[in-house]
């Protein structure tokens, strides 16, 4: 992928949070978001190395793996405002975004509940004989959850073609890392066997690399990989925040956040006509999102429950 | 008289009740800066030891509620999220529920576990916004929703006190409410014990929490066209005030409830089954509830559409009303 296309992406995720923000401040997204302004080159540069076959499982914070992943913004837009051609028809909202036809088998709002969903949708691929990898993404936060510990263990025993991406911004709400994380991240997956990579997760060629390798091993039957993503998250952990204005971090923190901005950081690999020519593509193509998403139809209430099963010929 | 909220009654209770009791201390995500609010102000007054930042690990921090409860102490545990109980139900059902019995009565397991912002809460979807108190009640575990302010403030220290674990669901419809309150009243609640919140002679209707307030609302509305609505508030769903209810239904005769679970299985088919053991009505019973097998979507209209609301209730008592004929 060029220096070009991965600007593209990450830009394309940085105006889709800043418009879905201020949809959150006019109250067309009710309910507010988890921004990923800051972290977008983690989400560019893992799915810069898959196959479009290939899956990842999102988490709360996921517009930017689902949008990495091709989703399309008007789609995605729409799921936000709660509308009948959102992404999940207005059912499932920012924390479920899901695109079976992309590999998306959804964010989580679980927190760390889908690194074995990934894991299994992973074996179950090879077993078929497919040559899948699935990535799983999560937070430092959920390391701290058994769930996903006991998803390494399975991964590594089995030998599965699973990514662990961890998206170290250095908090869990507000908690800090290192108030929650006896030992350290890497070498919990190391404990398992697995090997585990710490990484600069502001510049997405240095993520697409590290990806890419793992992608390898991965598809070369060598099993799972866990890469540690050191990140910044830029903007409050949830919209909410800006109402309540939490206090957890000093303002030096977040400027020194800043200095390391990635898009900052891609868009200096390109020339400024170049980067001229996508911040106008992208802008053009939010706009088109946007009105097409606030042009469309909200569900009917009679439908509340539809698709609740999926065989719903045995229900009465 | 000064107004309380009912999120700041929780606060306060569970303040008062920290400075009562040096055992008592608090655990959850977040209860530092108190991002829900519930523990606004207590890591200042009580510090580190008595209000734990914990990491993600509910299934572990749950347990080791258990375990200091075990030891001694009086752990209330906060969950953000009501969904997250689906995560503990292990170690709330099977383990700390448990201990008494299997102990032959060695040991108490003195744990609270608060959720402040229970249910619907608005635009956050499939995975959080269960209202899970019929499956503790199923289990066995004492488990209250509070609807007023100085209910969830007694309610909660009586949570506290009790020695056995109490889930208290606080229903984010509720946070907000406010009432006057002389705080010089405000006591504890004993567990088990509804409340009349108003009183009426011609159907009973049971609510619980947020929906209390819908429960008045409508009670009010149809007070204007002469029909008069006792709305029993029974505060705890386990251990149940079938006593409270028999008094009103006797008065009564009719009965309807509403309940923001889901409707098999749930709290209005047990309601409705007491009554169906235990009271003389004059028309079929009914209850008002969220569909079954109910998973919130997240559109704002799908999400209210999966609610009982106030419209529902209506028909609901209108219908026992007109349905008479057993008597
Ligand atoms: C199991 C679980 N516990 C708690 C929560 C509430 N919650 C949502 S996001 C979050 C913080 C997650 O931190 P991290 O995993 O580091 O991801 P980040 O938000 O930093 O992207 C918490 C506590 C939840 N959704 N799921």
């Amino acid at each position: 992928m060029s220096a070009v296309d991965l600007y593209r992406t990450v830009r394309l995720i940085r105006r889709f949070e800043e418009r879905a923000i201020e949809f959150v401040r006019s109250g067309e997204i009710v309910g507010g978001i988890h921004p990923y302004i800051g972290e977008e080159a983690v989400a560019a540069g893992v799915c810069a190395a898959l196959r479009p076959e290939d899956l990842i499982t999102s988490t709360h914070r996921g517009h930017g793996h689902v949008l990495a992943k091709g989703v399309n913004p008007a789609r995605m837009f729409a799921e936000l405002m709660g509308r009948e051609s959102g992404l999940n028809k207005g059912r499932g909202g920012s924390m479920h975004a899901a695109d079976f036809s992309l590999g998306i088998l959804g964010a989580n709002a679980i927190v760390g509940a889908a690194g074995s969903i990934a894991t299994g949708a992973a074996w179950a691929h090879r077993r078929r004989g497919r040559d899948v990898v699935a990535v799983s993404f999560f937070g430092d936060g959920a390391m701290n959850e058994g769930m996903l510990l006991e998803a390494f263990n399975l991964a590594a025993l089995w030998q599965v073609p699973v990514l662990f991406v961890c998206e170290n911004n250095g908090y869990a709400t507000t908690m800090p890392v290192a108030g929650a994380v006896a030992g350290s991240i890497t070498g919990r997956a190391k404990a398992f066997g697995i090997p585990a990579f710490t990484i600069d997760g502001q510049d997405p060629e240095k993520v697409l690399a590290a990806t890419t390798a793992a992608v390898d091993r991965a598809r070369a039957g060598k099993g799972p990989t866990f890469l540690e993503c050191l990140t910044h998250r830029l903007d409050a952990h949830h919209t909410f925040e800006h109402r309540t204005r939490l206090t957890y971090r000093s303002a030096d923190e977040l400027s020194a956040g800043w200095s390391r901005d990635p898009v900052e950081i891609q868009g200096a690999r390109l020339t400024a006509d170049d980067r001229e020519a996508v911040n106008a593509e992208v802008e053009a193509l939010l706009d088109a999102a946007a009105g097409i998403a606030l042009g469309s139809a909200h569900p009917d209430p009679a439908a509340a429950l539809e698709y609740l099963y999926a065989s719903p010929e045995v229900m009465h | 008289m000064p107004k309380l909220s009912y999120l700041k009654a929780l606060n306060r209770a569970l303040g008062d009740e920290m400075d009562a009791d040096p055992d008592v201390f608090v655990l959850g995500e977040d209860i530092r800066v108190a991002a829900s609010n519930l523990t606004a102000g207590l890591f200042a007054r009580f510090g580190p030891e008595r209000v734990l930042d914990t990491p993600l690990s509910e299934q572990a921090f749950t347990n080791f509620a258990t375990g200091a409860a075990l030891a001694g102490l009086r752990p209330v545990v906060e969950f953000q999220i009501p969904s997250l109980l689906f995560l503990v139900f292990e170690q709330i059902a099977n383990q700390a529920h448990k201990f008494s019995l299997m102990t032959g009565g060695q040991c108490k397991v003195p744990v609270t576990y608060v959720v402040p912002g229970s249910g619907s809460r608005t635009g956050w979807a499939g995975q959080h916004s269960d209202h899970p108190y019929s499956l503790f009640a199923h289990v066995g575990v004492k488990t209250v929703v509070p609807a007023t302010p100085a209910d969830a403030y007694g309610l909660l220290l009586s949570a506290i006190r009790d020695n056995d674990p109490v889930v208290v669901f606080a229903p984010s419809g509720a946070l907000g409410v406010r009432e006057d309150v002389d705080f010089s009243t405000l006591a504890p609640i004993p567990l088990g014990v509804g409340r009349i919140a108003r009183t009426g002679s011609d159907v009973t209707v049971v609510a619980l929490g947020h929906l209390v307030h819908d429960a008045l609302a409508v009670a009010d509305e149809l007070a204007g066209g002469g029909v008069s609505v006792e709305v029993f508030d029974p505060r705890t769903v386990y251990p149940f005030d079938v006593d409270g209810l028999a008094a009103s239904v006797a008065k009564t005769g009719r009965l309807v409830v509403i309940d923001d679970s889901n409707r098999t299985s749930g709290f209005g088919a047990e309601v409705l089954a007491i009554a169906a053991e235990r009271f003389e009505l004059i028309a079929p019973p009914r209850r008002v509830t969220r569909p079954d097998g109910a998973v919130l979507p997240f559109a704002l209209a799908l999400d209210r559409a999966v609610q009982p609301g106030r419209d529902q209730l209506l028909a609901a008592v209108r219908d026992v009303l007109t349905s008479g004929g057993r008597g």
